[in-house]
């Protein structure tokens, strides 16, 4: 058995390749309709950007793939068992294979940095105590922070440090996917730099599927191999940057023709 | 043995290198099977690493694996390795990187100074405590004596909404609490009292009672419990959205804004419910009277109005401005004192339910002395 299916880098559209596969999403919130009938297809090993205006449903997406919010109608796949059929236990067995970092990090303020990357652990596996520290503060480490965060409360980082906790703790137990919701809004352009490199260079070593909610432009150019744009419910375009940049759609238009645009695609 | 069960080898070569095989599933879910039998495994160096048959591996098993080859003398020379895998080189590289440089152990001080240490810290948190709660005391006095020079200032839309919302919606409740009450003073009284054939004074007991302390005192721990935990949290959250730092930027003073309606709402209602309550208990005990004794409710009554002075009743309403008061304060401070993070507003919660309860009575015991010395 080798592990090459996740690092494969062939872009195919092959059924073996697709870690999600969304098909005819709907949601509903009230009258407001924020998905109808949306399609969209997540690669192995690659880092998607999704972008859209506010209020175009790009966290809502993410919610319902992972589960947070239960769709009107749809299906949606995660490395081809179709998550509505799936038992409780299937269920977590796949959730044991993602990791989401919400935007605010989300760490749980009781504990410090290194419980937090180890509560997954803890709930997940039996690894021992002395090793399930060491595997932590591995994780704080390849996430970019210095171990002296490990003891700290989550209250006493700075927010870029907070983000970097937040992504120790979704490679806890070493995800083959992983989203992430903005993952560098609120960030210094230095900081957001290095995040980005940062999640470049884990989905190249570890092989990791991106799932990235995002609304930098930086971002996009720096790090996604293909770009879905969301709007009106519907995924817009999917492709990649350059592919995309020539969609004549008016919001992608004056999306990547506008001042920023320009400057981050030069 | 499973094909892809989790193991490891050590030989050594004709040319005198080690060589580690290792096998099977490296990751997360598997390594705990290998961890002890590993951390006891020493190896040079210069061992070879034999990948030949290794199955997935994530940065776990990576972990164990960099682990016996650098961690021991902090050696840092890449691994060599036979074999072709996928992945193994780059998670490799990856980890060594990332590997924590020294044990993570926190240096504990030792049980005896460690209890000293708390010690001292509470002691000074405590002083800190009531000087911050004399400043805010002095503080709301302040903003509420420009109030009354300026009443124009006042939020009289706050101050009505928040008598709703801790006077009217606590009615029920306060008096249904105080009705139980006064049902078990009775009760308890008619027994004890039926020794000495003296039931009748059943409605001294309630009466006194209810109106002396039960009525005042009641009503204010049930607000230090239902409003003073919504203060509370109320303008905590608010302070840790911000919206107090924003409020001070618009020039609006957190105070005048949040504070003084708050205050002034408990002061208004502490009275009125107070007095609903000591009816509700009061009625408890006539009930209890009459199913338990057979004291007709117009005897109680016309008892009640001959044996129980006025003055009671005034000694019990005096101390509800004191008690309003100390709940909004103690509501207030607490909420203006939350941090950024959620363990504080709920430990700043607890504090103020507890700290207003505990002061409510005791501010009752001083006023029980002092209408003693008294002799009202």
């Amino acid at each position: 058995m080798s592990y090459d299916a996740a690092l494969d880098q062939n872009r195919d559209a092959a059924a073996g390749n697709v870690a999600i596969r969304v098909r005819g999403l709907t949601n509903r919130f009230g009258s407001h309709t924020v998905h109808e009938d949306l399609d969209l297809d997540v690669m192995k090993g690659e880092i998607l950007g999704v972008i859209g205006g506010s209020g175009t449903g790009k966290s809502v997406l993410l919610r319902s793939i992972v589960g947070l919010n239960k769709p009107v109608t749809g299906e949606i796949e995660v490395f081809g068992e179709r998550l509505n059929d799936l038992s409780r236990e299937e269920r977590i067995k796949i959730e044991r294979r993602w990791g989401v970092m919400f935007q605010d990090g989300a760490l749980f303020s009781t504990l410090t940095v290194r419980e937090n990357v180890m509560t997954p652990m803890i709930e997940h596996t039996k690894i021992p105590p002395q090793l399930m520290r060491e595997l932590a503060d591995l994780k704080i480490r390849l996430a970019g922070l210095e171990l002296e965060a490990a003891a700290k409360a989550p209250g006493d980082l700075s927010g870029g440090m907070r983000k970097r906790a937040a992504l120790a703790r979704a490679l806890a137990l070493d995800p083959d996917l992983v989203f992430l919701d903005e993952p560098t809004a609120g960030l210094d352009p230095i900081g957001a730099q290095k995040f980005d490199e940062l999640v470049q260079s884990l989905s190249r070593a570890l092989g990791l599927t991106v799932f990235l909610v995002t609304h930098d432009l930086d971002t996009l150019v720096a790090i996604c191999d293909r770009i879905a744009v969301l709007s009106d419910g519907k995924v817009l375009a999917v492709g990649p940057l350059e592919e995309v940049r020539k969609n004549p759609h008016p919001w992608i238009q004056e999306y990547f023709s506008g001042p920023r645009g320009r400057a981050a695609v030069r | 043995m499973a094909l892809n069960s989790t193991r490891f080898q050590v030989e050594t070569a004709d040319d005198g290198r080690q060589v580690l095989s290792i096998a099977g599933e490296w990751t997360v879910w598997t390594v705990a099977s290998v961890e002890e039998q590993l951390r006891n495994t020493r190896i040079k160096y210069d061992a070879i690493l034999d990948v030949r048959e290794l199955g997935r591996i994530d940065t776990s098993g990576a972990y164990l694996i960099d682990r016996i080859f650098g961690a021991l003398e902090g050696v840092d020379d890449p691994i060599e390795i036979r074999g072709e895998h996928p992945s193994i080189g780059r998670l490799l590289g990856k980890v060594r990187k990332a590997s924590p440089a020294a044990p993570p152990d926190p240096i504990r001080p030792p049980g005896i100074i460690a209890l000293l240490d708390r010690a001292g810290h509470g002691a000074v948190e405590a002083w800190r405590e009531f000087l911050g709660t004399l400043s805010f005391i002095g503080e709301t006095m302040a903003t509420l004596g420009r109030l009354i020079v300026n009443p124009r200032k006042i939020r009289w839309t706050s101050v009505v909404a928040l008598m709703e919302e801790v006077g009217l919606d606590a009615l029920p409740i306060v008096c249904f609490l105080s009705f139980f009450i006064g049902l078990v003073i009775a009760f308890i009284g008619a027994n004890l009292l039926a020794m000495f054939n003296a039931s009748v004074f059943t409605v001294e007991l309630v009466g006194i009672g209810m109106l002396r302390e039960f009525g005042a005192v009641l009503t204010a721990i049930l607000l230090a419990g239902r409003t003073d935990s919504a203060f509370t949290a109320q303008i905590g959250a608010m302070k840790m959205r911000q919206e107090i730092d924003a409020m001070r930027t618009i020039g609006l003073d957190p105070m005048e804004a949040l504070v003084a309606p708050r205050l002034i709402a408990l002061l208004v209602m502490t009275p009125l419910l107070t007095f609903a309550a000591t009816i509700a208990g009061i009625i408890g005990g006539l009930i209890a009277a009459w199913s338990a004794m057979g004291i007709s409710p117009t005897l109680f009554i016309e008892r009640f109005k001959d044996v129980v002075p006025e003055q009671h009743f005034w000694v019990g309403i005096v101390k509800t401005p004191v008690f309003a008061i100390v709940v909004a304060l103690v509501g207030c401070r607490q909420g203006m004192l939350v941090e950024g993070d959620v363990v504080s507003l709920g430990r700043r919660t607890t504090s103020a339910v507890v700290q207003s309860i505990f002061l409510v009575i005791a501010i009752d015991a001083v006023f029980a002395m002092l209408f003693y010395q008294l002799n009202v």
